[in-house]
């Protein structure tokens, strides 16, 4: 039952990371500035690196090899929430997207770092350090163009706001494994998290002029921790998995 | 090839300090800090532990292989070379001699933080070329994942910083 509980909340993680690593990558090459394709190239990086230690994890507890897992399975087959695989959209959905779900990312390893499952809390110290980056530049871009005096660049910010948070709640749909988890010290839980995340993001968006939705009549977009996507993970697993499909057997 | 009898640690960390980051070549691993700890078992067996920089640092493979071709050459066939997370690396794992050969290569070091980092650490980082602290982070991400970008406005120098983290 533990092992199961781990395994859960390990595949969940590093799928996040790996399709949003992805995501984020597509970037590379067409940011709006220079510094700003750097970002999210860096952050791309940085966030498929986290996913390999995660399989790699996994595969100590008995599942098969990072890159197997990470390139032969197929949509339903993957616990990633639906926000993570929405395409790039325009550069402010991009940010919003960076800015809800790594405030999230940040809160959950910070707990994690406490976890009593020793790994995952080692490996929980190191992403935290990294993942600090991440909130500071979503958090100064958020603050700069939340604050705008241009109405039609505020009127963009607080559209992709109301789109992403449905999707963003998403984020904390919970696993069969909760009350596990909770009990054995090794996660405090999906609803605790949203609790902090809640008031994390409140403090970034009060210092701005948007406005975030009433969460408590919002339904969230849920399904995808049980491999249901919507029409725009496969595309991307398609395209991901491109060239190691031509030879999976190749040496690189 | 020269074959050591029994090599102490000291002797180890000697050879091993050939072994420099692939994309700082001026910066040893040891004063990095990437090396965590080595032992020599009874049996002679010496096992170096290792951490990344960052988990999605490409070069970490390259890294081990190289400490592993150092072992090798100087005649260590009882070995193991293990990356974990066991001591996560921070930038405070930097020794004075790597500080220096940061700076030397025109890098500026990152600070002393004890694992408190907000963004003013970041703010006005000591220019490596004119030491002058009227200097503006551009961008918390630079050409590697860890060095930040940042701009002197006392002698009009664009320069990178290795990351505090």
């Amino acid at each position: 039952m533990k092992e199961l509980a781990i395994k859960e909340l390990l595949y969940k993680m590093a799928d996040d990371l790996l399709i949003l690593g992805h995501r984020n990558s597509e970037w590379t090459g067409i940011g709006p500035i220079l510094e700003e394709d750097i970002a999210f190239s860096s952050m791309a990086q940085d966030k498929v690196g986290q996913s390999w230690a995660l399989y790699k994890m996994l595969q100590v507890l008995g599942e098969q090899e990072p890159d197997t897992v990470a390139f032969t399975r197929n949509a339903p087959q993957f616990h990633s929430c639906k926000f993570v695989e929405l395409p790039i959209g325009e550069y402010d959905f991009s940010l919003v997207r960076h800015f809800l779900f790594d405030t999230a990312d940040l809160l959950r390893f910070d707990l994690l770092s406490r976890s009593s499952y020793t790994p995952l809390a080692q490996l929980a110290t190191k992403i935290k350090g990294e993942l600090k980056y991440h909130t500071m530049h979503a958090n100064t871009w958020i603050k700069q163009l939340g604050s705008v005096e241009d109405e039609e660049a505020f009127q963009r910010m607080q559209y992709a706001l109301d789109v992403a948070l449905p999707f963003a709640l998403g984020i904390f749909e919970e696993g069969p494994y909760e009350q596990s988890l909770a009990d054995e010290k090794i996660f405090a839980g999906e609803v605790h998290l949203k609790s902090l995340w809640l008031e994390k993001i409140q403090e970034t968006l009060s210092k701005t002029r948007l406005v975030l939705g009433d969460v408590s009549l919002i339904s969230p977009e849920l399904g995808g921790r049980y491999g249901q996507h919507t029409e725009f993970l496969q595309p991307l697993l398609d395209e991901m998995t491109e060239v190691f499909k031509v030879d999976p057997t190749a040496e690189w | 090839m020269v074959i050591h009898q029994n090599p102490d640690i000291d002797q180890i960390k000697g050879w091993l300090e050939e072994v420099k980051d692939p994309e700082i070549p001026v910066l040893s691993l040891l004063d990095m800090g990437v090396i965590t700890r080595m032992e020599m078992s009874d049996e002679g067996k010496v096992t170096v532990h290792m951490t990344p920089t960052f988990v999605g640092c490409p070069a970490m493979e390259a890294m081990k292989k190289n400490v592993e071709e150092v072992l090798d050459k100087n005649g260590i066939r009882n070995k193991q070379v293990i990356i974990s997370f066991e001591e996560p690396w921070s930038s405070d794992r930097l020794t004075e001699k790597g500080r220096e050969a940061l700076l030397k290569f025109g890098l500026a070091p990152p600070p002393k933080h004890g694992q408190v980092i907000d963004l003013d650490l970041l703010e006005h980082v000591e220019c490596p070329y004119c030491h002058s602290k009227n200097t503006l982070l551009k961008s918390p991400f630079g050409p590697t994942l860890c060095r930040s970008l940042h701009y002197c406005d006392n002698c009009k120098q664009a320069f990178e910083q290795f990351k505090p983290v």
